[in-house]
């Protein structure tokens, strides 16, 4: 590392090394960030298919296989899917804003990846070790709406456009009660660091993780992760039984891909915020012999995967909320939950430590 | 001229550029998403000034909601350029005033000796773990509390104002109250009735 940025200093100067070797050093691991976030995509779309047939009593994908080795029937799927979708052509519908619709799913994919820049994976790896780093994620999330209103408007199709305007209400509201069960949690934490997050979960087991005294803000920060990502049972704005598949109806081939792509990295985006935030991220359940060997990052991946199987889970047991329904558990459940809880833990957090020690608060409340 | 410095000028270009398109376009929802980008390239000078919450909370409440909200207004709504272009000409006068009184005022303030590069101090470097955020914070609810809650009021005057002018109080509405429909129990829809199974003749 110090040669490389020794020759940067030879190469460019003093005044450029320096600026060049950061911006060569961030490409380098955005790389090596997005490329295992891209086959993990991959797989959990394999995942996907897998567990809900099971579910529902079938096989699901068993053919592909790579070099003919039968035990491997069906792995190579995702990677045979992929190929089929770069070989085939992008239709752009007569009277489509030509720009903005090849603009859309790009706009789309770009927020879901740039919300992982802050991402911590264990204590010293993350990208971006910024302050401000759930603030960050929460305007990155918040982005992604845009892909999806203006591949809605740009397609020039009534169906899309539907899909567009319901997703584009639907997102606006559930942020709203995301955003509020995360004000709870940088209450306790004192912070909006996602890493000091985990460091203030510490302290021996499951018992000091945030998941326990900010239940209910679990259930509503995952519940308006699944609304935030359209899937089942809030994907209205694709509906396939109602308005054919909503917003990206006119796109094909690799356009089409990359919607994809990005519901399923934002998938994977809130179920490893989910695990971070509420289930101690790295941190293990007991901190005695067993569980302490297993690596921190370990734990997180164990963690992210069986939010995502929840995620699976949910799509194949539920049927698809009402419109009305959903716009009522947004606004008249969710957010009056999380305003009660907001002001339950200031009350809390205001009172004399003495009194906080007679009910067991001081666990959570340093 | 150093790394910095291209950064800033690059999001400069980009804002003046994108700001200048969202009042030269003809399309309102080209304008929306110029209005968009110039947002964005905002947030990246604001972020330049180490304001990292302000850069941040301008993405997520401008970009993030006001903005989707505005694109989704203007999207629905079938606006007929010729219309809104008939009288241009009627009020192109008044137009160029309020223009030319907007640009003496700016030219009063930022031509002043005020403003001049050299009387600005530098601001002091912060110290590694400076959050500004907190600071932020502490400022709100403590020297400026009044100002902010009053803020608050207003904007809850604002909600219940508009609360207020849209609610309309509909006779004979079919909506289902979701709490009855929760509560119903098994014995409120079903009858069970014990008869002879009937024979086939």
């Amino acid at each position: 590392m110090d040669y490389a940025q020794q020759m940067f200093g030879d190469l460019f100067g003093p005044e450029w090394g320096p600026a060049l070797f950061v911006l060569a050093k961030n490409a380098l691991l955005i790389v090596a960030i997005i490329l295992p976030l891209m086959l993990a995509v991959a797989y959990l779309t394999f995942a996907e298919r897998k567990i809900i047939a099971y579910m529902q009593m079938r096989v699901g994908p068993n053919r592909v296989t790579f070099f003919g080795i039968p035990w491997l029937g069906g792995w190579g799927q995702p990677i045979a899917d992929a190929v089929k979708a770069v070989m085939k052509e992008i239709i752009i519908p007569s009277g489509a804003n030509k720009f903005l619709f090849v603009l859309a799913p790009v706009l789309t994919f770009a927020p879901a990846l740039a919300a992982w820049a802050v991402v911590p994976f264990s204590p010293e790896v993350v990208l971006a070790d910024i302050n401000a780093g759930l603030l960050y994620i929460l305007a990155m999330t918040s982005m992604g709406v845009y892909g999806v209103i203006i591949a809605g408007w740009a397609s020039n199709s009534k169906y899309a456009f539907l899909g567009a305007m319901r997703s584009a209400a639907q997102v606006v509201s559930y942020e709203l009660a995301m955003g509020f069960a995360l004000v709870c949690v940088l209450m306790m934490s004192h912070s909006l660091n996602l890493g000091d997050i985990v460091k203030g979960q510490q302290g021996g087991s499951f018992i000091n993780w945030y998941l326990i005294p900010l239940f209910p803000m679990f259930l509503v920060y995952f519940i308006s992760g699944v609304a935030e990502t359209n899937r089942a049972p809030f994907d209205v704005a694709e509906g396939e039984s109602e308005i054919v598949a909503g917003f990206h109806v006119e796109y094909s081939g690799m356009a089409f891909t990359v919607f994809f792509l990005a519901e399923y990295s934002n998938m994977i985006l809130v179920a490893t915020l989910a695990s971070i935030i509420f289930l101690g991220g790295w941190l293990p359940p007991l901190n005695v012999a067993p569980f302490t060997l297993v690596p921190g990052f370990i734990w997180l991946l164990l963690k992210i995967s069986f939010l995502l199987f929840c995620f699976l889970w949910f799509r194949a047991t539920f049927p698809r909320y009402r419109y009305d329904q959903i716009m009522r558990l947004g606004w008249k459940v969710f957010i009056p939950i999380t305003l009660v809880w907001i002001l339950l833990l200031g009350l809390v957090m205001q009172l004399p430590s003495g009194l906080r020690e007679a009910f067991p608060l001081n666990l959570w409340f340093h | 001229m150093s790394f910095q410095d291209i950064i800033f000028y690059f999001f400069s270009v980009v804002l003046v550029g994108s700001a200048l398109g969202v009042i030269t376009a003809r399309n309102p929802v080209h304008s929306a998403l110029l209005l968009v980008l110039a947002f964005f390239a905002s947030s990246g000078l604001w972020l330049l000034l180490e304001a990292e919450f302000l850069a941040i909370t301008l993405v997520l409440v401008y970009v993030g909601a006001v903005m989707v909200l505005f694109l989704f207004v203007v999207m629905m709504l079938d606006i007929n350029l010729d219309r809104l272009r008939e009288g241009f000409w009627k009020w192109f006068p008044f137009g160029l005033l309020v223009a030319l009184l907007m640009a003496g005022e700016m030219a009063m303030v930022v031509m002043g000796k005020q403003f001049g590069a050299g009387d600005m101090p530098a601001p002091p470097s912060r110290p590694e773990d400076y959050s500004n955020t907190k600071e932020l914070g502490r400022l709100i609810y403590t020297e400026y509390v009044y100002a902010f809650e009053l803020a608050a009021v207003i904007l809850l005057v604002a909600i219940v104002a508009a609360i207020a002018l849209t609610l309309r109080h509909r006779t004979g509405m079919k909506a289902v109250d979701a709490s009855k429909q929760v509560a119903v129990k098994r014995a409120d829809r079903i009858r069970m009735v014990s008869m002879p199974s009937e024979k086939k003749e």
